[in-house]
């Protein structure tokens, strides 16, 4: 089909796969192409190096090659890893490569990117990797030097013997060190003499990211592969027809099949199966109930009422509480189905020949990918590698394998590697979305405006428990009564950024705010005052550290002139979510008699903070879209089938839609906690009542922009 | 099926496609030039800019059929040690977090400032409106842009 006639298509594909595993992360930007010094390629630095754990391997040159096992899809683990190993290695970082590794289970632990948790599980161990291996180095240079271990230092690279003035580069000592016995203890840094983790090191990926190099898995080809792309059915319906004859008569259509409800169309190039899917004539027919946005709104006023909800947390006696209660405040946010939408279309590479499987994707979880594909195939796991590509994006839709299985399915229905492609209308209506959820808060307050009493009942579709029962503002309440009701439904859900809370938080913190206001106290004040009494004198389990969590709001109120200026309105959030603390202030100003939001401060605890640049990332790029999809997001469905399909329809925040984000870490040298998702949750609350502040209208569900209250407040975005 | 020579980042192609096809899924399945992205293929996000005789396009909507003697320009194409103004910035200010949308918005930000060399930071919102960015990094590109500008 295509006559190439000036560069070979395999030169510009070709994904140097290493022979123990994983895919090269080159990332030299330019500089160290000196003319009188040979870059030597990863694969010649491989060859003769020396491996020192699952971690590291150092080559007699010098140059370190760094494994990092978890998934990197933007939150920066491929440059913040090595940067961990690196540091207690005391290497060269301008001689430092990054492998980003396949999956192993061998070698790593939760090798999988999810939950904000990454860092916190594997900083102890990262550290140990490079710890013990400048020990082996140490202890080689000491046999060389001959001088004892404890006179040598090591700085960038090189074990220096201070006396003597005497330097020996890694390199040198290689050979030797890796024959040593790893010691079983080994000492860290104190984190006051970190000389890479704290600094803002570049991702290692930019170069490569910036001139358009093959990385994630949709830049995956391989020879003699075939393309396909699937039509999935409306949720809550199967396949009653197929005619698959204008669909057949695309020219590059291959084959079109119909398995498991869905029908794929495949063929050499992804073009000719875009018009083909398009002319495919399915009739569906209900498999179970096909549910509309309608029909949702009428379900949650019903289980918001209904007798039965599983209890997720009682302290005390709530309904003597709100007897004697002088003022109860009672309050429901509802919030829509979201699609994570990650740029990438979800997408994966399988090859399957006999018993052995190939995959090649972007998955958050290549151990799912791996079992789901064994349990399909009825093979064993062992018998199947997972290559993990760069992912565009993921938000928790990448967590399933849904679409692995898919494209393993197909490559043995085929008996051919396939690669399986999601359009975007896929990736938008074949499922697992942020669910659905409604509230209801009920607070009691006594005469002194003391909140005696706090009810919460959330009602969600597929939701699982829709509460974080354990969460402030439980603990500092004397009597709670926390529950949870779940619809089950064909419309499938996941994980999104930030799972549950990505709403609840916005919910709650709004809320707070009314309650404050009925309470007659500052909002923020009124925080700190159920945090002390949490402190003093805690009620039942508490999740979260009281301490940390007054540490952000004292913070945030600090770098936000929180109240000082008339001028500005105000609205503040806190939320702890997946170990991090987050607090969060709005700023509107009026202009003209019409509210701007002109800035957001957020005060992070997320303990050491790695690498700022990637922290700022996380915590800015955290708000942008928790504001986002609290201004914009909205997935609606009739008759089991998303209304919104692309992105023409289904409004994503764009560049003029954000405003100022100010970021600050409270340093408090705790050993790191996780920045992936807590920055997210407060963001609509903080804007909620900031809006509230400016303009006394109260913003209960998402979209903003689809309430009646929001219409006609005219409210612009604008950078300082 | 037809035949079309191409004239891409200053080297010719030749390949036999629908006139449908659009340059898009030539760029990525028929040439290997996978720098330039699909992600809406509507010509809402910008993932898939490239630059048509040096103003930017969304080539997920072009058809093959239209493109005739037209020069593209495609992000391995922008410049040739990946040294371009823009590039360099985006490295100097570390602007991606997936990366995914980031060859679009460089190629939209190159052509903008082709066009208008010394912008203020609206002309800069305005001109990359267009490019979504589903991680978040606005900040970052718009301090990228602004620094581009300087670095010619």
């Amino acid at each position: 089909m295509a006559n190439l006639t000036k560069t070979n298509r395999r030169d510009f594909l070709k994904i140097a796969a290493t022979a123990s595993g994983g895919l090269f992360i080159g990332f030299y930007w330019s500089g160290c192409d000196s003319p009188k010094m040979k870059v030597l390629t990863n694969e010649e630095i491989l060859l003769n190096a020396h491996n020192f754990n699952s971690y590291l391997s150092i080559s007699p040159t010098g140059d370190v090659v760094i494994y990092s096992p978890n998934p990197e899809l933007g939150q920066n683990i491929l440059t913040s890893f090595p940067m961990v190993v690196a540091e207690e290695l005391d290497a060269d970082w301008q001689k430092v490569r990054v492998i980003q590794a396949n999956l192993d289970v061998e070698k790593y632990e939760r090798q999988l990117t999810g939950g904000s948790g990454a860092m916190p599980h594997s900083w102890e161990r990262l550290r140990k990797a490079g710890a013990t291996a400048r020990h082996l180095l140490v202890a080689a240079a000491a046999t060389k030097m001959n001088v004892d271990a404890s006179t040598l230092s090591t700085s960038n690279g090189e074990v220096i013997h201070k006396e003597s003035g005497k330097k020996m580069g890694y390199g040198e000592l290689v050979t030797d060190a890796s024959k040593l016995t790893a010691p079983e203890e080994v000492a860290l840094k104190d984190p006051k003499d970190f000389k890479i983790i704290g600094t803002p090191v570049k991702n290692v990926e930019n170069k490569n990211m910036f001139t358009g190099k093959p990385l994630y898995g949709l830049d995956f080809y391989r020879e003699g592969m075939l393309h396909a792309m699937i039509q999935r059915p409306p949720f809550g319906m199967k396949i009653k027809s197929v005619d698959d004859a204008a669909a057949r008569a695309i020219s590059g259509v291959t084959e079109v099949v119909t398995f498991k409800n869905n029908v794929a169309v495949v063929g050499k190039s992804t073009w000719p199966l875009m018009k083909a899917k398009k002319l495919l004539k399915i009739e569906y027919e209900p498999d179970g109930v096909v549910e509309s946005t309608f029909d949702h709104d009428r379900l949650f006023a019903e289980l918001l009422n209904g007798k039965t909800a599983e209890v997720k947390r009682k302290d005390g006696d709530v309904d003597a509480a709100f007897k004697k209660a002088a003022q109860v405040i009672t309050s429901e946010y509802q919030c829509p189905f979201l699609s994570h939408s990650p740029m990438e279309p979800q997408n994966f590479f399988a090859h399957v020949q006999g018993d052995k499987v190939e995959l090649v994707g972007p998955t958050q979880t290549p151990d799912r990918a791996r079992n789901d594909t064994a349990q399909l195939l009825g093979i064993l796991p062992e018998n199947i590698t997972v290559q993990i590509t760069r992912l565009g994006g993921g938000f928790g839709r990448r967590l399933r394998a849904d679409f692995v299985t898919e494209a393993a399915e197909l490559s043995k229905m085929m008996n051919a590697p396939i690669k399986l492609t999601w359009s975007r209308e896929d990736d938008m209506t074949g499922g697992a979305y942020r669910p659905a959820v409604r509230y209801r808060f009920q607070a009691a307050l006594d005469e002194s405006g003391n909140m005696i009493g706090y009810k919460l009942r959330g009602v969600g579709i597929n939701a699982g428990n829709s509460t974080r029962e354990n969460n402030f503002p439980s603990g500092a309440v004397e009597n709670v009564l926390i529950e949870s009701v779940e619809h089950k439904s064909a419309i499938t859900t996941n994980a999104w950024r930030a799972p549950i809370t990505n709403f609840l938080a916005y919910a709650e913190q709004s809320f707070l705010d009314e309650v404050a206001l009925a309470a007659k106290k500052d909002p923020v004040q009124f925080r700190l005052d159920l945090l002390a009494k949490a402190k003093a004198s805690p009620v039942g389990e508490l999740q979260y550290d009281v301490d940390r969590m007054i540490g952000v709001i004292k913070m945030a109120a600090e770098k936000s002139n929180w109240g000082k200026d008339a001028n500005v309105m105000q609205g503040f959030s806190v939320y702890f979510s997946h170990r991090s603390y987050v607090a969060q202030v709005a700023n509107i100003e009026m202009e003209n008699n019409q509210p701007v939001l002109k800035k957001i401060v957020a005060a992070t605890d997320c303990g050491i903070v790695v690498n700022p640049t990637g922290a700022n990332h996380q915590v800015r790029g955290g708000i942008v879209d928790g504001m986002g999809h609290a201004m914009y997001g909205n997935l609606t469905f009739e008759n089991g089938l998303p209304k919104q399909k692309n992105f023409d329809t289904y409004r994503l925040i764009r560049m003029k839609e954000v405003p100022e984000i100010d970021v600050h870490y409270v340093q408090n040298g705790i050993d790191p906690t996780g920045l992936g998702e807590p920055a997210l949750p407060p963001t609509g609350g903080a804007v909620a009542n900031a809006i509230f502040k400016a303009t006394g209208r109260r913003l209960r569900s998402q979209p903003f922009i689809e309430q009646k209250e929001f219409s006609d407040i005219k409210l612009q975005i604008k950078r300082a | 099926m037809a035949n079309y020579n191409l004239r891409i980042n200053g080297n010719d192609y030749n390949v036999d496609v629908e006139d449908d096809t659009p340059l898009l899924w030539v760029l990525r399945d028929h040439i290997g030039l996978v720098g330039t992205k699909y992600s809406c293929g509507i010509a809402q996000c910008g993932a898939c800019t490239v630059h048509v005789n040096g103003e930017a396009a969304f080539s997920c909507t072009l058809p093959v059929s239209s493109i005739g003697s037209d020069e593209i320009t495609t992000i391995e194409g922008l410049s040739s040690e990946g040294d371009h103004p823009v590039q360099k910035a985006w490295d100097e200010v570390d602007t991606a977090q997936c990366g995914y949308c980031q060859a679009g918005q460089i190629m939209t930000a190159a052509a903008f400032l082709r066009k208008n060399p010394e912008p203020s930071m609206e002309e800069i919102e305005n001109a990359m409106n267009r490019n979504l960015c589903r991680c978040g990094t606005y900040h970052k590109i718009r301090e990228a842009v602004a620094l581009a500008a300087k670095l010619k």
